[in-house]
């Protein structure tokens, strides 16, 4: 199948953004992050579709919407193996793989509740590393303490 | 080092730590110099720390600094819901160099980046206490004639003890072997051993401290504090797993020294305060000298 081919399964879009290879699990949480529940734009969103790489996939479709790089640094966190391709007139514009960046800074809360970020007005700021056992984690640059990838809550 | 404020250990490279411990010698040997007169020195502590408020503030008056500032914040500002930031800009104008202890974590890294004057970070909730490590690796160094290669035993708290975490990112820098004994339940976490492994160095866990007392050269014993505890339930099978008493020392090296941050609640029986191995008093004492050495180099480009 082309790429134009495999966009039709939800349902294709003119221009826009196609965040495709999204885990199903974390669809809903894309669509929060990005603020897409809020927006006047049309979304279309397709969950346990078949992928041959992960066995099941989710997909976002955002009409007339392209990102900016903060933006997509946040589905990042969630949805490290999403593609992002850009749609012009149907066509493909620009394919491109989101990276999780090596700092994260004022979009995710600190787990700790004693941190001075959730207690007076302190944007937050996260160094990004990986533990023995390669999971992500995020260390508050504050209090020192890691918030691992499922605790991780969005600002 | 000067006007560069003081959070983490982590903040100075092993020849800053070997400078201030350089220095901190000069002053054991002369404690009383007028090199910081006309100097005003700040010691905000928003919760009460009698032990390490002396002796910052003996230190700083030794050297001829006058101090202003608080002991706990129930007489202050911060008591009618000023932010943190408000204090420290406000003190800010008052004094050359603040001395900070907070019960919340990461407050001391905040205020250094808010903070026109730079700032000693005097314990910031369960995350660092820095001139305690200071004054640890003196007392290490002071002991043993050297920081390097030395077989150090960590024993009690090692999951929320503060000065166990900063003491062992410290000697990351010196080649040790790291004896941890704990509790499972208070292994040391994942983040520390982190940077033992990203050292190459090598750690054992152990649950019995008998298994290895008699090869280390320091051991340095910590309190189980029932307020790091989440679970009280925990806290309750746990507090009286570690004892060390005199007896156990019999076969111990000549050279090892018995540390603990103070105050100690019955992790050191006090059969052993009269036996030439426990250091923990002195190792107070060498708090002076090191807070002496900082506040210098700060401020004084020494
Ligand atoms: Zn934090």
């Amino acid at each position: 199948m082309s790429d134009k081919r495999k966009e039709l399964i939800v349902s294709a879009i003119s221009n826009g953004t196609v965040i495709d290879h999204i885990p199903t699990e974390t669809v809903f949480q894309v669509i929060k992050i990005l603020g897409l529940n809020k927006t006047k734009n049309q979304v279309y969103f397709g969950i346990n579709l078949e992928s041959k790489k992960y066995g099941s996939k989710g997909i976002i479709k955002i009409s007339d919407k392209y990102f900016e790089t903060e933006e997509i640094n946040k589905i990042a966190l969630v949805a490290p193996s999403a593609t992002l391709i850009e749609i012009h007139d149907y066509e493909v514009f620009k394919k491109s793989s989101v990276r999780i960046p090596q700092n994260v800074n004022k979009i995710v809360k600190c787990f700790n509740p004693n941190c001075i970020t959730n207690k007076e007005d302190v944007d937050t700021k996260f160094e990004v590393f990986y533990d023995e056992s390669g999971s992500l984690k995020l260390s508050c640059h504050y209090c020192e303490k890691n918030t691992s990838k499922e605790n991780i809550v969005f600002i | 080092m000067k006007n560069r404020s003081l959070v983490s250990i982590n903040d100075y490279s092993k020849e800053e730590i070997i400078r201030i411990l350089d220095l901190a010698e000069e002053f054991e040997k002369q404690p009383r110099q007028q090199i910081l007169k006309g100097k005003v020195i700040a010691s905000l502590f928003f919760e009460p720390s009698t032990r390490t408020r002396l002796s910052f503030e003996s230190a700083a008056q030794q050297l001829g600094a006058s101090v202003i500032g608080f002991s706990s914040a129930a007489t202050t500002s911060v008591q009618k819901g000023e932010t943190l930031k408000d204090t420290i800009l406000t003190v800010s104008n008052y004094s050359d160099l603040i001395v900070m202890r907070h019960p919340v974590d990461g407050s001391a890294r905040y205020a250094s980046e808010v903070a026109p004057v730079p700032i000693i970070n005097a314990g910031d909730g369960a995350n660092q206490h820095p001139t305690q490590c200071l004054l640890d690796l003196y007392s290490i160094r002071k002991t043993q004639g050297t920081l390097d290669n030395l077989d150090i035993t960590f024993v009690g708290d090692l999951k929320y003890g503060r000065t166990v975490h900063s003491l062992t990112m410290a000697l990351c820098h010196f080649n040790t072997r790291f004896h941890l004994v704990s509790p499972v339940e208070l292994k040391l976490p994942s983040a520390v051993k982190r940077h033992i492994k990203d050292a190459e160095l090598q750690y054992e866990q152990y649950t019995d401290m008998n298994e290895v007392i008699n090869k280390s050269d320091i051991l340095y014993m910590t309190r189980i504090q029932r307020e790091r505890f989440p679970d009280q339930l925990e806290y309750e099978r746990v507090k009286n797993s570690y004892n060390l008493v005199n007896s156990m020392l019999t076969d111990a090296k000549s050279n090892l020294r018995i540390l603990h941050p103070l105050p100690r609640v019955n992790e050191i029986s006090t059969d052993v305060d009269s036996n030439p191995m426990a250091y923990y008093f002195q190792q107070a004492l060498n708090g002076i000298y090191v807070r002496q050495a900082l506040m210098a180099s700060i401020l004084d480009n020494k």
